[in-house]
């Protein structure tokens, strides 16, 4: 992963959300059409490590391969279908640059 | 209510987490409306660095849905940045104002900082009786001035139409205007006494006949909710048991860091100044009293043939003397949709049930 990989991504939340962990669940609001998400454990750890800066790769590999019994490969390949579906919603950006984290 | 909201709220019940809570920034106010159950005297509010230090309690105690509200709370010169370290703290920000202050610097900070909601107080479509509510006259003409701004920014407005007698007659009137300057409508039948105990602004309250034609117009899809509405009843076994999210998953703080279970529940159970919120939250013996009332603790609504349906206040019920005893408004309210007399409505029953 990371360095070998083709076309890296970088993922980033969106400012229009609202987000907050209740029990183990994120829940995330979209403030432009109120939709709710409730994401899940490793969704979250993910969801809080996209800042922009960090390549998805990384992210992978530090938030959910160092601490769950999965292969490198399917984490990221789920990882980057959760980034895309919530991408889809307009909550979280992806882009194949990194951008400065934001404060 | 879309489910996963309803299962968000049900799980907040269950960890015992302020998943809501309605911060009033300051009591002052630029209008006198008739109705208002607040006094307007600067008793010593909260000062910026206190506002930032609750926001961050509150993030931290799971807070997400915040309402922001007064008085008037655009009166306050760091109101701005109050909403910027709410966001940036990842709060579901609502703000509740009556917008005169808002122009178009304004409107576009409250988009640029991804407020959720504006919630705007419309009393009537007629300039006259607007202005003759507020008593600033001028003010219908630059809350309608400031909706179609906030609209044009593309935020999400909400006009709150509070039914009193002096414009029981307007409510489709204001209806048409929020259809027309592209935003919600929600109405509210209920007038609420004045914080200090003084029940004289009941008189406002519209007359039992036309609260019957409110609420079974269907054209208004039923009225708005409550600051505090009950948790759904399906689910989660803990929102069955649960009578309203008032100290449950809901609370209020007033300008001067005082904390109560609703805005209008004015049972005081600490103040954020010499606790933190956190610690009033799980450890206040007020909220913990509201939170073991179960709805077969209400001694008359619990036999009540409206117990499934009614939309019961306990805040309005203590302030009747007995949190659990009936909210006389919630009475009139399921017995003018149903025509049906309730268990706390002695009155109705005797003079039969209504058409």
């Amino acid at each position: 992963m990371g360095s070998g990989r083709v076309s890296e991504k970088f993922i980033s939340r969106s400012d229009k959300v609202a987000a907050r962990m209740l029990g183990d669940e994120m829940m995330v609001m979209s403030v432009v059409d109120s939709t709710l998400f409730s994401l899940n454990e490793t969704a979250s750890l993910i969801w809080n490590a996209a800042d922009g800066a960090t390549p998805l790769s990384e992210i992978v590999e530090r938030e959910i391969v160092a601490k769950f019994d999965v292969s490198a490969a399917d984490a990221y390949r789920d990882a980057l279908a959760l980034a895309e579906e919530l991408a889809r919603h307009g909550i979280l950006r992806i882009a194949d640059r990194p951008r400065a984290a934001k404060r | 209510m879309s489910s996963l909201v309803e299962e968000m709220n049900a799980k907040a019940i269950a960890l015992g987490v302020p998943i809501a809570a309605h911060l009033d920034l300051t009591y002052r106010c630029n209008e006198r409306c008739v109705h208002c159950y607040l006094d307007h005297d600067d008793r010593g509010e909260m000062n910026h660095g206190e506002i930032r230090r609750l926001l961050e309690q509150m993030a931290d105690a799971g807070v997400f849905m915040l309402a922001l509200s007064g008085g008037e709370p655009l009166l306050r010169e760091d109101f701005f940045p109050i909403v910027r370290r709410a966001r940036q703290l990842q709060f579901n920000v609502k703000v509740k104002t009556n917008a005169t202050l808002i122009e178009k610097r304004e409107a576009a900070a409250l988009c640029e900082l991804g407020v959720a909601n504006v919630q705007v107080s419309v009393y009537s479509h007629r300039a006259e009786v607007h202005d003759a509510i507020t008593r600033v006259p001028g003010s219908f003409r630059r809350t309608i001035d400031a909706i179609r701004r906030l609209a044009a920014q593309g935020l999400k407005v909400t006009i709150a139409d509070v039914l009193m007698r002096q414009n029981r007659l307007d409510y489709p009137g204001v209806q048409a205007l929020a259809r027309e300057l592209g935003a919600s409508f929600a109405i509210d039948p209920t007038i609420t006494p004045h914080l200090n105990g003084d029940r004289s602004l009941l008189e406002l309250n519209i007359a039992r006949a036309d609260l019957q034609a409110v609420m079974r117009d269907e054209t208004i899809g039923g009225v708005a909710p409550q600051s505090c509405p009950p948790p759904s009843r399906a689910g989660a076994a803990e929102a069955v048991e649960v009578p309203c999210s008032a100290g449950h998953s809901f609370c209020y703080v007033s300008p001067t860091g005082d904390v109560y279970p609703c805005v209008q529940f004015p049972l005081l159970s600490g103040n954020v100044r010499s606790q933190s919120f956190l610690d009033i939250w799980r450890n206040s013996p007020e909220l913990k009293e509201v939170r073991s009332i179960r709805e077969r603790d209400l001694r008359v609504c619990s036999r009540c043939v409206h117990a499934s349906g009614c939309s019961r206040c306990p805040g309005l019920a203590f302030m009747e003397g007995d949190m659990r005893g009936p909210s006389s408004a919630d009475c009139e309210k399921s017995y003018a949709r149903t025509g049906i007399a309730g268990a706390g409505m002695p009155d109705a029953a005797n003079s039969g049930t209504a058409a």
